[in-house]
């Protein structure tokens, strides 16, 4: 039957949803797979465009969290989403907001990649949370995504400090029904004053702060203890189980996957931390063997076996006994408890990996074409990569980069190189990338007069995660002069076959100048530029 | 009951439009839907499945357990056997039979068409040639959805074939009219071919 309150939503889309049901003024954030449709779905909202809701894209995730403070600070509630490793770039901005504390609430996403669909790690942001003394909220099902927004914006409200909501790319890129709400009555305002000598770190306030903030920790634990998102059960019985089973978060799924009839163990579901300490030493006590499944790197295991007397034995990713690496899945649960496993067909003997590529007619394709055909007269050159779609340069049949580590690294280690004595230096650097964490490496490059070559491959988009806006569209030149690189030195290509012999002559006289050279190949992306035709003709129907 | 299908095939040949339309009827029939999708890195030509699960009763995991998938529809056939440990000894490979060759080293197109035809319930048929001979070409995954349709067991071809209406129905009568072509001609295809073992 249809239902027109049922929602056939990806989790993405479930948190967005419920953030918007929950009287959010804004949401702020950068893209990154696995969180992007998170505010995708909002900019699309036709209640976030009714509402007039901050929905434009922020620079990087710093400018992301800083914003979403300011929301805090007037009352008012702000979500703020990226990918784990956007964590990083705001850390600073995270913890200290545990600090201040929160007037508004405020909900942080961190859609870490297990297996590294997208990504160059498997860092876990609940370490974050932890460490800036905040809860974490962790759905196991789209359904628990949509319904926490609401209570991460109260439960942050109440207790003043920023929730993290931890979710993983199995949760958000999957699609399941979900029941909603009616909506709620209008954008959320505490009504409260923020009071300055709260929000001032200097030393004497931010020591009273913290204070405040360990004070809070106790509370935080008994709403833990009371969540509704933490559930338990204890079969009866008298002797002590063979297994108890702490199932965190999507974790959770997989060990009811297993036994579709019920769990036949007493079983703790966490997707509400601090951990509820008490009911944890209660399952420990009920049974021989504790087994922690959870998503990700052992964070729930490694409290528990500083948490229980040594006597307990915890079973679970760190202890080797789930697999150490790589995203969680039903086999994997299966296996580790020893279930009977199906029969399976053998892996086809007629099959090879199939990597993505750039596109047909990617204009980083020219760069990289031209890139090489220079740099073959170098053999000491290093070409140092930067995170996007032009990450897949080092792949073949470029094979063109040395490195790729973190948004901005390819300049700031083209320089450090340089500064070694590598020549020559060249970075390579997406548009998008340069403004989210480029340009203050640039000028480092500038004031020390680096002997480097950056190009900014300028694709009018962020491409990578599906064609957002990029926040340095048509200011690149004027950014680059404005850091003080030399008028002569920023030159500007169109990326295209044709245009090869010019590209390579500017190339080779940008690396032979000694000093910081900026080249700017510009030609939009094919992505996006068919997006935009395909719509054009559309209008003309 | 339960359907649990893997999609795949190869970035951009439009596997999310099949779960979209197969999702579409399992909610208008009111039935419990997860679908795990690819987005991101792995979408630039490289190879790309969906998780996609029906059932009359809750569902726990968005993932599909190895030997548990009742089909594994895809528009590719060396991506159709990528997933092969994950289907059941029941199961049934519904799959695009033209090689989509965009990497140095694609085996040899002979011995993996007869490696998949080996196995015991395949449906291999040229979806981009069908598509191609009746005036359809973007059409050619609505082909292989109509091949699938007679095996998805939770519900029929026609609440399929309603769905493939709705999902088009924004892009206009003609539109929609060649999309239940391609979907009949996939069904069809299948019903000759193999109605004895249905």
């Amino acid at each position: 039957m249809e239902n027109k309150n049922i929602h056939l939503l990806l989790g993405d889309q479930a948190i967005a949803l419920g953030a918007l049901h929950a009287g959010i003024a804004g949401v702020y954030a950068y893209p990154g797979t696995p969180s992007t449709e998170i505010t995708e779905f909002i900019q699309a909202s036709p209640l976030a465009r009714e509402r007039r809701l901050h929905t434009t894209w922020c620079t990087n995730e710093k400018t992301a969290m800083e914003a979403a403070l300011g929301v805090s600070y007037v009352g008012k509630r702000a979500l703020v989403c990226m990918k784990h490793v956007g964590m990083n770039v705001c850390a600073d901005a995270f913890v200290n907001a545990a600090m201040t504390g929160v007037n508004g609430g405020i909900v942080v996403v961190a859609a870490d990649d297990p297996s590294m669909h997208s990504s160059q790690n498997e860092q876990d942001s609940r370490f974050y949370a932890k460490f800036a003394m905040v809860p974490i909220l962790e759905p196991s099902s789209q359904q628990e995504a949509y319904d926490m927004m609401e209570f991460a914006y109260s439960l942050s409200e109440e207790v003043g400090l920023p929730v993290l909501l931890r979710i993983t790319t199995r949760m958000a890129h999957s699609r399941a029904n979900v029941a909603v709400k009616a909506v709620g009555a209008e954008v959320a305002c505490t009504g409260k004053a923020s009071v300055p000598t709260d929000w001032v770190l200097l030393p004497g306030n931010a020591r009273r702060r913290y204070l405040k903030v360990i004070e809070t920790q106790p509370v935080l634990m008994e709403r833990s203890e009371q969540s509704p998102y933490n559930r338990s059960s204890f079969p009866a019985g008298e002797r002590k189980a063979e297994k108890g089973i702490v199932a965190c978060g999507i974790g959770y799924n997989y060990v009811m996957e297993n036994y579709p009839d019920g769990c036949p163990f007493p079983l703790v579901k966490v997707s509400h931390y601090p951990l509820p300490v008490d009911t944890l030493v209660r399952l420990a006590d009920a049974c021989r063997e504790l087994w922690v499944v959870e998503d990700g790197q052992p964070f729930v295991e490694e409290q528990l076996k500083g948490t229980l007397p040594s006597a307990y034995t915890v079973k679970g990713r760190l202890s080797g006994d789930l697999t150490r690496t790589g995203e969680l899945t039903p086999d994997a649960v299966r296996k580790a408890f020893g279930l009977p496993c199906e029969e399976v067909f053998a892996p086809a003997a007629n099959l090879v990996p199939r990597p993505p590529a750039l596109c047909n007619g990617c204009g980083h394709r020219d760069v990289y074409d031209a890139l090489n055909r220079v740099i073959a007269d170098y053999p000491d050159a290093k070409v140092f990569g930067d995170i996007g779609c032009y990450t897949l340069g080092a792949l073949p049949p470029f094979r063109a980069l040395n490195s790729c580590v973190d948004m901005g690294a390819s300049i700031t280690m083209a320089k450090g190189a340089a500064d070694a004595g590598c020549f020559p230096a060249v970075a390579v650097i997406g548009d998008s990338t340069f403004t989210h964490s480029g340009m203050t490496g640039l000028l480092d490059a500038v004031n020390d007069r680096a002997n480097i070559t950056v190009i900014i491959s300028d694709n009018l988009t962020t491409a990578m995660t599906g064609g957002q806006d990029s926040a340095g569209t048509n200011k690149f030149e004027a950014i680059c002069l404005g850091l003080g690189v030399a008028p002569e030195h920023v030159r500007v290509v169109v990326p295209l076959p044709k245009n090869m012999e010019e590209i390579t002559r500017i190339l080779r006289e940008e690396i032979e100048y000694n000093g910081v050279s900026v080249i700017i190949p510009r030609r939009e992306c094919m992505q996006t530029l068919n997006r935009k035709l395909k719509q054009k003709r559309a209008e003309k129907k | 009951m339960k359907t649990d299908i893997i999609l795949s095939g190869v970035g951009g040949q439009g596997i999310l439009s099949i779960a979209t339309i197969i999702g579409e009827a399992a909610t208008r029939m009111g039935l419990n839907l997860k679908q795990a999708e690819v987005h991101g890195m792995s979408q630039r030509g490289g190879d790309v499945q969906s998780n996609l699960r029906l059932s009359d009763a809750p569902i726990a995991s968005d993932l599909i357990a190895l030997g548990t998938a009742d089909l594994i529809l895809s528009l590719e056939p060396m991506e159709a056997l990528r997933y092969l440990p994950y289907l059941s000894r029941e199961g049934w490979i519904i799959t695009s039979s033209a090689p989509f060759v965009n990497i140095p080293n694609y085996p040899d197109a002979e011995g993996l068409m007869a490696e998949l035809n080996a196995l015991p319930h395949v449906v291999a048929l040229d979806v981009e040639k069908l598509a191609k001979e009746h005036g359809m070409p973007k059409s050619a995954n609505v082909i292989l959805l109509g091949a699938a349709a007679a095996f998805l067991k939770v519900f029929d071809a026609a609440t399929l074939r309603e769905s493939v209406e709705r999902i088009f129905a924004a892009k206009g009568a003609a539109v929609v009219e060649m999309n239940q072509r391609a979907f009949d001609l996939g069904y069809q295809y299948v019903q000759q071919l193999h109605a004895d073992r249905l």
